[in-house]
């Protein structure tokens, strides 16, 4: 129904969307609404947006790449940017996971709970098997963590492809499943719990099984960042240039023409998830592997890069470019906040990260309220004044 | 310039992106009359209502209701001036009452209730003076579609039409509910009302039309009375060259058996039996017809010929492969084609470009991938040759097919199915929705399709299709074949079999 090919009103409306809000115009229009409606925020709270801005611009590290910043700023620079890409490293990733599941049609909510298991089962290879010559040991953890990852997708696209279970109250279930499984193992007591019987945290990851540093000293960016932009690129061939990414756009799109196109949905729903989970784990491991290398259960409360990642898709359009991008402003966004950075004198520390997250949500609020803007579009157009001009012509 | 007119519209305007969808379109319209809009899918007929309706508005032209200019910038501006319109795809609440949709919005009200007897009460008599039987305590999703349309028609009614805009309004009816919409139009203009009906079925306009109005891509052609008019003028004047409307053909030379159905039992979605034990053969270079009042089992025998519905008995076989426990894929690879009931529910991804339409079936096979690795290049070039050959308009290999007429959708589905040179193929309606040229064309196409040997099952609701195609006509009611007969049986005789009465003895 939604495709009358006489009536026209849909037609353009869709066209619209095609030619203006479907391209960039939307998330970019949302995300400079959100950051007036923030600095309208931070007015209120008392504070000069402006500066506030400046400060949290700055404590992104994103002033690296200007040419005049120098000195000192420059070392303070680099060290922030370093944490802005760890940051953005697996909320790329996360994105895919969602961006993925999203183009067959399903809609994945699990990234959190598929993250937490790859980054368990790339911890588990990590704490094992020492010994196992470096490159070797990232490999085999790595891969365990996409195994471990695609298997937690996969359960809920076997439950939505046999008994059609729905994947949005699966995924969410496994997401809690993963999360106390998680605190269950390395809580005191618990069977995979560290060396320290005080401490709810598990072992360090052995030295071999660390992915390479490449930029900066504590905490610093590690090499992982290269295996998430080639995951992306990944992505987008998967997508669009393989019979199986065919498969699941078409699956997606219209299921049942798929289905008479001679493609299995059960089959390609189950995929899909399966996939989505993939990437998720990969995110999981390369956190554990490349900078956190051990893990405490107060972080399965704290940690939301999965869900983070559902507003990175929808920001970045399930597009792979537009995830590279929606990855970068919601980390630097969350770095540039973070209550270490920022001058108390400038805006309140404590009220920063609240501000951060505000304006995420903001930026999502106006990104899904697409049609609402539209409507307003076309509602400018019926404005009767607006035409009188035109409409004196014919007399 | 005519004294009666009701309603004029002058040199109405209208662009979008890339397309003029009207350019300066006339239309007048007198009081009492039945004015047709005529015109293949795309000439602008729905464009030029949704304007007179509020829905778009002209770039350029004026509109004028007894003799005044009027402006009409939405669809309540056009009620107030007693403009009504009944779309093709219906407005209706399903989980509401027949009483409640037509009251909805101007709902009678006892203090701050719904007065709802006075509501069924008003719907009564509003149904009782225009002879439109409906049941206004009747919720909606109960009703059968002809009701519904009733609904829509009361609807305006109700709220003070004196022109009723029907678009495409026998598109979803039965015969025999056509046959009934047209006693109410009758008795609807006796009454004074003035009705604005859009067509692209030639017999149709002509039964009931006082004026014809054709539009040919976006622009006025002519407007003729009824009185002189024929089928072949009025497709001249919509399509712009003569148009065969009869295929001519030669008698069929069929050879082996390519498709078998055998003993064939298929459930619908409620497990009930929709086909009951059918057997028939499709044998090479012969199309075979299936007539049929919708509803028969004609789409489940479909579905399990296509295998996208499992048999729950008997057998199916492809060129002598027994396919009945093979899946669509299985089917697709052993030679069978399919043109679906419907392109936009199935036979067309509506998001996808027309070159990955166009490969929906092959993609997994040199030259559209190898290796699971897809070569886009490659499937548009083929598309684009595809296109040609089908003559497809309004787009290339990469625009998306949401964005094509209906017409030539079915064009690229009907490309498709053929261009992949099936030993069987399976044509569910056709030339559904399509108008005059390209039913001529995909009539065409098939019977050169037949001629080149392949095994041809026809399955249409419309029976002068099935006359002038098939071969032999074989007539499904409630599941089962109920005759078979060859193609210069009357339409009489097989109206009487599609509604199940005695068949005649041969």
């Amino acid at each position: 129904m939604a495709h009358d090919p006489d009536a026209t009103a849909p037609a353009t409306l869709t066209q619209w969307f095609a030619t203006r809000a479907g391209g960039i115009i939307t998330p970019i229009a949302a995300t400079i609404l959100a950051f007036v409606i923030g600095g309208l925020v931070v007015l209120i709270a008392g504070s000069n947006p402006l500066s506030a801005y400046k400060a949290i611009f700055e404590g992104t590290g994103l002033s690296w790449f200007l040419p005049w910043v120098q000195g000192d700023d420059r070392t303070a620079a680099a060290r922030d940017l370093q944490q802005t890409l760890l940051v953005m490293t697996p909320l790329m990733l996360t994105a895919v996971a969602v961006a993925f599941a999203f183009r067959s049609g399903l809609f994945n909510i699990g990234g959190q709970g598929q993250y937490w298991v790859g980054l368990i089962a790339a911890l588990w290879i990590g704490t094992h098997f020492e010994g196992t010559p470096r490159p070797v040991h990232v490999v085999l953890a790595v891969v365990g963590g996409i195994l471990a990852g695609a298997i937690w997708g996969g359960i809920a696209g076997v439950l939505k492809a046999t008994v059609g279970a729905h994947e949005v109250i699966s995924t969410i279930m496994l997401n809690w499943i993963a999360i106390y499984g998680g605190i269950y193992l390395f809580e005191r007591g618990g069977p995979l719990q560290g060396g320290q019987p005080a401490l709810p945290r598990s072992f360090e990851v052995f030295e071999s099984a660390h992915i390479p540093e490449i930029w900066g000293r504590l905490q610093a960016l590690h090499a992982g960042i290269f295996v998430a932009l080639v995951a992306v690129v990944v992505y987008h061939f998967l997508l669009n240039r393989t019979t199986l990414g065919f498969e699941i756009r078409a699956v997606g799109f219209n299921p049942e023409a798929a289905r008479y196109g001679g493609i299995s949905v059960a089959r390609n729903y189950f995929l899909a998830l399966a996939i989505s989970g993939a990437f998720a784990g990969l995110a999981g491991s390369l956190d554990i592997l490349g900078f956190r290398h051990a893990i405490s259960t107060s972080d399965f409360f704290t940690n939301q890069v999965g869900f983070t990642g559902i507003a990175v898709a929808l920001l970045g359009r399930n597009k792979a470019v537009g995830i590279l991008f929606a990855a970068l402003l919601f980390a630097a966004l969350q770095v540039g906040t973070s209550s270490r950075q920022l001058d108390p004198e400038v805006f309140n520390p404590a009220l920063a990260s609240d501000l951060a997250t505000m304006i995420q949500a903001l930026v999502i609020f106006f990104v899904g309220a697409e049609v609402l803007v539209v409507y307003a579009w076309r509602l400018r157009r019926l404005l009767p004044g607006r035409r009188s001009a035109k409409e004196e012509l014919p007399a | 310039m005519e004294d009666a007119s009701l309603l004029e519209l002058k040199g109405i305007t209208k662009r979008f992106p890339g397309v003029v969808a009207n350019d300066r379109v006339d239309l007048d319209l007198r009081r009492g009359e039945v004015h047709a809009l005529l015109g293949e899918n795309g000439a602008g007929k729905s464009t030029l209502v949704n304007i007179l309706y509020g829905l778009y508005h002209p770039d350029d032209g004026e509109i004028r209701l007894e003799g005044r200019p009027v402006r009409i910038n939405s669809p309540s501006d056009a009620i107030r001036l007693g403009i009504g319109m009944v779309h093709q795809h219906f407005m209706l609440i399903p989980v509401m009452t027949v009483a409640e949709n037509i009251v909805l919005a101007t709902e009678p009200t006892k203090g701050p209730l719904l007065d709802l007897k006075a509501a069924e009460e008003r719907v009564s008599k509003l149904s009782r003076d225009y002879g439109l039987a409906v049941r206004p305590e009747a919720t909606v999703d109960r009703i059968g579609v002809g009701q519904q349309q009733r609904v829509e028609i009361l609807k305006a009614l109700y709220r003070g039409a004196e022109i009723l805009i029907l678009d495409e309004p026998t598109a979803v009816l039965t015969p025999q509910e056509a046959a009934e919409l047209f006693a109410i139009i009758r008795s609807l203009t006796e009454q004074g009302k003035s009705i604005v009906f859009i067509s692209h079925k030639l017999n149709e306009v002509l039964e009931i039309a006082d004026r014809i109005t054709v539009l040919r891509r976006g622009r006025r052609v002519d407007t003729v009375p009824r009185e002189g008019a024929t089928e072949g003028g009025l497709a001249r004047l919509m399509v712009g060259r003569d148009v065969v409307l009869r295929v001519e053909k030669s008698p069929a030379r069929p050879r082996e058996p390519l498709l078998s159905v055998e003993d064939l039992v298929v459930l619908d979605e409620r497990g009930l039996e929709a086909v009951r034990g059918v057997s028939f053969d499709v044998r090479a270079a012969e199309i075979v017809g299936i007539a049929g009042v919708d509803g028969n089992g004609q789409s489940e025998l479909i579905d399990a010929i296509a295998g996208l519905r499992k048999p729950a008995g008997g057998r199916i076989r492809v060129g002598g492969n027994d396919v009945t426990s093979e899946g669509a894929r299985e089917r697709l690879d052993a030679g069978l084609g399919h043109i679906p009931e419907d392109r936009q529910l199935r036979g067309l991804v509506l998001d996808f470009s027309l070159a990955e339409n166009i490969a929906l079936h092959d993609f997994r096979k040199p030259p559209d991938s190898r290796w699971g690795w897809l070569y886009p290049r490659r499937m548009i070039e083929r598309a684009r040759e595809c296109l040609r050959a089908f003559d497809v308009r309004g787009g290339g290999p990469e625009t998306v097919a949401a964005a094509l007429s209906g017409g030539n959708q079915q064009k690229v589905v009907v490309a498709r199915e053929i261009s992949r040179d099936p030993r069987v193929l399976v044509a569910a309606q056709p030339t559904r929705g399509v108008d005059v040229g390209a039913i001529e064309f995909v009539h065409k196409r098939l019977v050169q399709e037949r001629d080149e040997g392949k095994a041809i099952l026809l399955i249409s609701l419309e029976l002068d299709e099935i006359l002038s195609l098939a071969d032999r006509i074989l007539v499904m009611y409630e599941g089962r074949i109920v005759g078979e007969y060859a193609p210069d049986v009357s339409e009489q005789e097989l109206g009487i079999a599609m509604t199940g009465g005695r068949r005649e003895a041969a």
